[in-house]
């Protein structure tokens, strides 16, 4: 019986985890998140595993569907390498320059909206009603996409 | 936002009261804080009439082609001046609560 070579199959599925790991799982602790080491850890030993396991197809011995089957697998892994690069690195800077957006010291622009019980609420309000019982310092207006 | 609620107590006890905008109407902002468990302020911008004039307009990026806000935070004192913002140049990286927190140490 042939032995699986199971470096390039570990090496695909550590790829895929490498990527997928990112948006689901690191990006929910800031040392993880602001640069993605992590995920770049996972595919270095990735990319290890499958040079091995590409070494071991070609060895002298091994079945012609080895040799096939190993560029197929490390062409995937190159793929979801590819995908973590242009999420993490190339998409994720696909934003707005905002060049226009109130610089510090310039006094921001007045709104009212609604809340979530529907009630419109002024700029001006939430910087004056009180904060446990104290005068608010200030606001920290957190903008985000909005979930859709 | 999850790290701005697990902050929430020391944001407050500087003074500091957080508002979350975003297009999502009145009704969905409510699921996600239900569901999250966030108890500061969330408002709902589908007029784009704060977020326009914000400058953070990023068009046709709602799933269902709609404009949306891009991510940033300002940092405005009781005068309605900014005194610090942050716009990330990377959808992924937002404010740190420490950033926040040592920005509000200029505010009287």
């Amino acid at each position: 019986m042939k032995r699986i070579n199971w470096s390039i199959w570990l090496g695909l599925i550590v790829s895929i985890f490498a990527f997928l790991s990112y948006p689901i799982l690191f990006v929910n602790w800031e040392t993880t998140r602001d640069f993605p080491w992590a995920n770049i850890v996972l595919f270095v030993i990735a990319f290890a595993l499958l040079l091995i396991g590409i070494r071991r197809a070609f060895a002298p011995g091994r079945r012609l569907l080895s040799k096939i089957v190993a560029p197929i697998v490390a062409t995937i892994s190159l793929l979801a390498l590819g995908l973590f690069i242009l999420t993490a690195f190339v998409a994720a800077r696909w934003l707005p320059a905002s060049a226009n957006a109130p610089q510090v010291n310039q006094q921001a622009p007045q709104f009212t909206l609604k809340d979530t019980n529907n009630k419109e609420v002024a700029l001006t309000e939430l910087l004056s009603q009180p904060l446990n019982g104290n005068p608010p310092k200030g606001v920290l207006l957190v903008f985000y996409r909005g979930y859709w | 936002m999850r790290s701005i609620q697990k902050n929430l107590a020391r944001f407050n006890e500087v003074g500091i009261r957080p508002v979350a905008v975003s297009v999502d109407s009145p009704e969905d902002s409510r699921d996600l804080c239900q569901k999250a468990g966030y108890t500061f302020t969330f408002l709902s911008d589908p007029n784009l009439v704060a977020i326009r004039p914000f400058d953070l307009v990023h068009a046709g990026q709602g799933i269902k082609g709609h404009d949306i806000a891009r991510p940033a935070e300002f940092l405005i004192d009781k005068t309605g001046t900014v005194r610090w913002r942050m716009l990330t140049e990377n959808f992924w990286v937002r404010a740190r609560p420490e950033q926040v927190l040592e920005a509000a140490k200029v505010l009287q």
